[in-house]
């Protein structure tokens, strides 16, 4: 909470914070009865409509469509962690010819869209003769595109460690991979964890291109039920309920991570 | 590299169309960002609890899920609106979250004197969020924001699958007509990396004139 701005009110700054608090539920409140008459006014309340999503057939197919999600994204993570890390540490290496390919590759695909890889997948590579199974098709291009956001964030956490560790550790005769490997890395590790989860939950946000590949992720399976059951609306709704809820968890847990790291930057409360 | 000149005017077109998408959405982006951010550091409870429930839903949800429910949600509860203001109007809305985020953290790190000086000459709230506390407070996010520029530029490609005509779409149809990958997807991930790099160049700029060493 950042109370840099105000001091402790008096009775005029009290009677102001009420006025503002009326307006602002006033505010809200109303934004929520204009999208209740919308919905209502089209017939989107009805009972009927909704039924469906009080049973558990609709909700096993998205649940379905959830654990799809999650393996993409799970095993996407792990791709692009594993070659994020090869890219930080050859953008740190001391050997030209392996520094200069790993800051062009971050930097060029840092600027590419993730959509314009997954095309590249999908309809470029099967005229090379290179036709992936579907799952692989979502799979790749995340793990090239995030490869590159985790290479950044690792690189970050491997400077933060300060110098003196990989002094002290070449100092004591390690060598600089060794120093790196039980030195350096496990500290980096430490700090980058934060911001390894959090870049998780874009990573998991990214799988809904599953929508455009036919892999059947979350948002495919909403769309393949709303296109079943016509119920497109609230189908779509619950559909954002669901990434809302885990998402958030996953943003929660980076929060908690965050607050826990030994010595964090002083921040005003 | 004849496929690619051949179409040139339809990828003109296209990369008019991402452009139209990256300036429109981001000067949303920055009102509405802006606007939420004011709410964030108020005294008035429920207007912080408004933006962070703004920040938290919009950074939660993936982009695309929030495109499919505009475009082909709204119009089943009778609002009718053109496919590029749809995308343009929630591309801001996402990045605006992002953007709130950046400015926050800016705030959080203008010096508490700062704010203490504007009051005690009597500034009022807005007045001296408005002159004394943003100015200093976007001055040290120029960075973050020049990246959510280019994370929103990027973004932009999410539109190519609900149906907007702009530049990945434009490559995917001349590669359905030419059929000559290489070429067509190199030259438009040339043109992103472009924008990119321009936004690179201004933000370094824009930083090196306003950044206060202090």
């Amino acid at each position: 909470m950042s109370d840099l701005l105000f001091d402790e009110p008096g009775p005029r700054a009290r009677r102001r914070i009420r006025i503002a608090t009326v307006a602002g539920a006033i505010v809200v409140l109303g934004v929520v009865a204009l999208a209740v008459r919308q919905f209502a006014a089209n017939g989107q309340l009805d009972a009927d409509r909704w039924q469906p999503y009080a049973t558990w057939p609709m909700w096993r197919y998205l649940l379905d469509g959830l654990a799809a999600t999650a393996l993409a994204a799970v095993v996407s993570a792990a791709l692009a962690m594993a070659g994020g890390l090869a890219l930080a540490l050859g953008r740190l290496s001391r050997r030209r010819w392996i520094r200069l390919p790993s800051a062009a590759y971050v930097e060029v695909v840092r600027t590419v869209p993730a959509l314009l890889l997954v095309y590249i997948v999908l309809f470029a590579l099967p005229r090379y003769g290179l036709d992936l199974p579907l799952f692989w098709k979502l799979v790749v291009p995340l793990a090239v595109s995030n490869a590159a956001a985790f290479a950044e964030i690792f690189r970050a956490g491997i400077l933060s460690v300060p110098r003196g560790q990989t002094e002290a550790g070449l100092a004591v005769g390690l060598t600089h991979g060794r120093t790196m490997r039980m030195i350096v890395l496990p500290q980096a590790a430490r700090r980058v964890l934060p911001s390894m989860v959090s870049q998780s939950v874009g990573l998991l946000k990214d799988t809904s291109l599953g929508f455009v590949v036919s892999y059947a992720e979350l948002l495919y399976s909403g769309k393949v039920l709303a296109t079943y059951n016509g119920l497109l609306i609230q189908t779509y709704i619950i559909v954002a309920l669901v990434y809302l809820v885990v998402n958030a968890s996953l943003s929660k847990l980076a929060r908690v991570l965050e607050a826990r790291q030994p010595r964090r930057r002083l921040t005003r409360a | 590299m004849s496929a690619f000149l051949d179409h040139l005017p339809q990828f003109w077109q296209g990369l008019v169309v991402t452009l139209q998408l990256t300036a429109a959405s981001f000067a949303g982006a920055a009102v509405v960002g802006l606007v939420i951010t004011a709410l964030r550091v108020s005294p008035v409870r429920v207007l912080r609890g408004i933006g962070t429930a703004y920040v938290e839903t919009f950074q939660n949800l993936p982009l695309l899920v929030l495109l499919v429910l505009a475009v082909f949600g709204l119009p089943e509860i009778g609002v009718k609106a053109g496919l590029l203001e749809t995308a343009i109007v929630v591309i801001a809305l996402y990045e605006a979250a992002y953007l709130a985020e950046a400015l926050r953290s800016g705030v959080n790190a203008v010096a508490a004197g700062q704010g203490e000086a504007a009051r005690a000459l009597g500034l009022t709230f807005s007045q001296s969020l408005r002159h004394v506390v943003l100015p200093q407070a976007l001055r040290t996010v120029i960075q973050p924001i020049g990246n959510i520029f280019i994370a929103l530029t990027m973004n932009t490609s999410l539109a190519a699958a609900v149906g907007v005509v702009e530049l990945t779409a434009t490559a995917n149809r001349v590669n359905l007509l030419e059929a000559q990958p290489i070429p067509i997807f190199v030259g438009a991930g040339l043109a992103y990396a472009l924008i990119a790099a321009c936004a690179g160049f201004v933000t370094g700029r824009l930083e090196r004139r306003l950044v206060m060493i202090r």
